[in-house]
């Protein structure tokens, strides 16, 4: 569309005739899939539970007054700060960052030298990165738990060479969902990045080592600042999704604490399920990750002005 | 009921020969009834039976909710759900002169408290939720709770919790000796301090991995439902199921009538089909539960039979069905429940 642009400019009514019902199918695209699920949800946040899943259809903040404030167990107590949420908001953001921080250690090598292969084997690697991503990601899970258990292949053979005496305790740890989180997503992180590195120019590394530059100097102040937008699309694209996972934290992480996605999948679930609430939940932590996605865009934005 | 193996195997659209003799809708959990038993059901009464599955008791609740009631003739759902679909008004009624096989229903399995009388559901299979230890790792008695709740130092860190609302709270009330739907201020919190202090003994919550981490040796000790714990002892697991003496959760899985029945008849029919003893017993057989019916014995196979996770030592005390709470006091266990798992 943006190619078409600058000579629609001439003659404005015409081009909009054409263009309007051309871009219909992209209006119905956000309209029914974007706009109208998220404002499903905002309403349903502010409906009354049913008792055992559904809602009635009053108007209400309790889901909200019940993530921000606690009243006790019964009710009765006068309301301060519900700590209970924002716990597990903190520990899904946490390991989230986490996961994001290993893909990039591990992606931005990979990717770099991805980009650095000759134009023919790229191909093969990149194809070799996305193999394992064929495989649905709940197998991929239970397999790295088989990996990583007390007496799985992992464990096994390092206590039979004697180089430990009791098993790494890795199952049913934070950073067994790290782990996780990390293999389910590095493809996300090594695209976007491999995108920009392969873009890069590489006689810009030359100049500098022709000016004297140090390969830490080369690599902080010329790449860097290059193929930061591939690194922070890849961050992006691995923090949000770790965010909601909750097949990780739960079999990996043994489902003994709530993560965000965990506690929303709840409240959709059982008979105990609290729909408005967990609509409430999801509402949050989608302005949450709408803000730092804002930041990120004026960032951009400031960076093309400059 | 809570056959929940990890992958959701579909049985849809098993549609047996096309006679003209109607059909019949039916809305069941996955793995449970065996084909062969639903081809012979085909083959005597010529109705074509379609069966779609579930996975628990409260997605088949909401799927009928959602408007699928009157799509299907029958579904199966556990005990409490039985009574929560008849308050809901999802259930039809029959007579007992209905079914001509009702009197081989086992005279205990007649008066259930979820549906006195049995006026819309026949008994299917039963069986019952406590826990299983692994032999290898602990010898002592094992017949009471506080293996889970109170647990000593050789399970400590190795168990395994059902990640289940009603099963983890009604277990930690028998433990306690509170009642299942109390409201009483000082036993809720007593019940809340004692799931957390357990809490620091247990390495994960989950169900349909129940199993699974009990022959993996994931778990040394684990909430389950003892014909699970059964497939586990086949498996290879030296695991022992427990019947403790606090008591431990029965539940029974029922089949209904359910309301807007497109094919009542045909309904009816299949019901009865089920409480005739030699069809009843190859369900028992495949799901290795315990079936409601009077007569099985002599159809089932010998390894069901004895089972020592289906014949609870003489001493063992009644286990109790889950009950259904009102609508404030269940608030007051989501509670909990949220505490316990932030």
């Amino acid at each position: 569309m943006a190619g078409l642009t600058p000579s629609g400019q001439g003659n404005g009514s015409g081009y909009r005739r054409i263009v309007a019902p051309l871009l219909l199918p992209t209006w119905l695209m956000i309209g029914i899939f974007l706009v109208l699920p998220v404002l499903l949800m905002a309403i349903y946040s502010f409906l009354t539970k049913e008792f055992r899943g559904g809602v009635i259809w009053d108007f209400t903040l309790a889901s909200y007054d019940q993530f921000f404030l606690n009243r006790g167990l019964f009710g009765d107590e006068p309301p301060v700060i519900e700590w209970t949420y924002i716990t597990i908001f903190w520990r899904s953001i946490w390991q989230a960052a986490v996961a994001t921080l290993i893909c990039l250690a591990i992606g931005f090598p990979t990717a770099w030298f991805i980009a650095t292969r000759p134009p023919r084997s790229r191909a093969i690697w990149l194809f070799l990165i996305t193999i394992p991503y064929w495989v649905n990601l709940l197998i991929r899970t239970v397999s790295l738990k088989f990996l990583i258990r007390d007496n799985g292949p992992l464990n096994e053979p390092l206590m039979a060479l004697g180089l430990i005496t009791d098993p790494l305790p890795l199952v049913n740890t934070n950073l067994a969902v790290q782990l996780g989180l990390f293999y389910s997503y590095l493809p996300f992180m090594v695209l976007p990045i491999y995108a920009a590195v392969e873009r890069y120019n590489f006689a810009l590394s030359e100049a500098a080592a022709d000016l004297y530059a140090s390969r830490w100097v080369t690599l902080w102040e010329i790449v860097l600042p290059v193929v930061k937008p591939g690194i922070i699309a890849g961050c992006i694209l691995v923090f949000v999704p770790s965010l909601g996972a909750f097949l990780a934290p739960d079999l990996l992480g043994g489902a003994k604490t709530f993560m965000i996605g965990s506690l929303i999948d709840e409240q959709f679930r059982g008979s105990q399920g609290n729909w408005p609430f967990g609509a409430a939940a999801a509402m949050i932590l989608m302005t949450l990750v709408l803000i730092v996605l804002m930041f990120y865009a004026r960032a951009q934005a400031r960076e093309g002005a400059r | 009921m809570k056959k929940l193996l990890s992958t959701a195997t579909a049985f849809a659209l098993l549609a047996g020969a096309a006679h003209a003799e109607g059909k019949l809708s039916v809305y069941h959990w996955f793995e449970y009834i065996p084909q062969e038993l639903v081809d012979k059901f085909t083959a005597e009464t010529g109705i074509e039976v379609t069966i779609d599955t579930y996975d628990s008791n409260e997605s088949m609740l909401a799927a009928l909710k959602a408007g699928k009631l009157g799509q299907y003739d029958v579904a199966v759902p556990g005990d409490y759900m039985v009574e929560i679909m008849a308050k809901e008004g999802l259930l039809d009624s029959f007579a007992p002169a209905d079914l001509p096989n009702f009197g081989n229903i086992a005279p205990e399995w007649v008066d259930v408290p979820f549906d006195p009388g049995r006026k819309s559901s026949i008994p299917y299979q039963w069986g019952s939720t406590a826990f299983s230890v692994n032999r290898d790792v602990y010898q002592g008695d094992i017949n009471t709770l506080a293996m889970i709740f109170d647990p000593p130092a050789e399970l400590q860190g190795k168990i395994n919790v059902l990640d289940s609302q009603g099963e983890v709270l009604a277990l930690g009330s028998i433990y306690l000796g509170i009642p299942q739907c109390s409201t009483d201020k000082e036993q809720l919190k007593a019940l809340n301090d004692m799931l957390i202090n357990a809490k620091q003994h247990w390495a994960s919550f989950g169900s349909d991995t129940a199993k699974d981490v009990l022959v993996s040796g994931d778990a040394a000790a684990g909430m389950i439902y003892n014909g699970f714990s059964a497939k586990a002892r086949a498996e290879g697991a030296n695991v022992e199921y427990a019947y403790p003496k606090e008591g431990f959760v029965v539940w029974m899985d029922n089949v209904v009538l359910l309301k807007d029945a497109p094919n009542r008849d045909n309904a009816l029919k299949f019901m009865n089909f089920l409480l005739d003893p030699e069809n009843v017993a190859a369900v028992t057989n495949y799901a290795a539960y315990t079936s409601g019916v009077a007569g099985v014995e002599p159809f089932l196979d010998e390894a069901i039979k004895s089972s020592p996770e289906n014949n609870p030592p003489a001493d063992a005390p009644k286990g109790s069905f889950i009950q259904v709470c009102d609508q404030e006091t269940q608030t007051l266990y989501d509670a909990i429940w949220t505490n316990l798992k932030k």
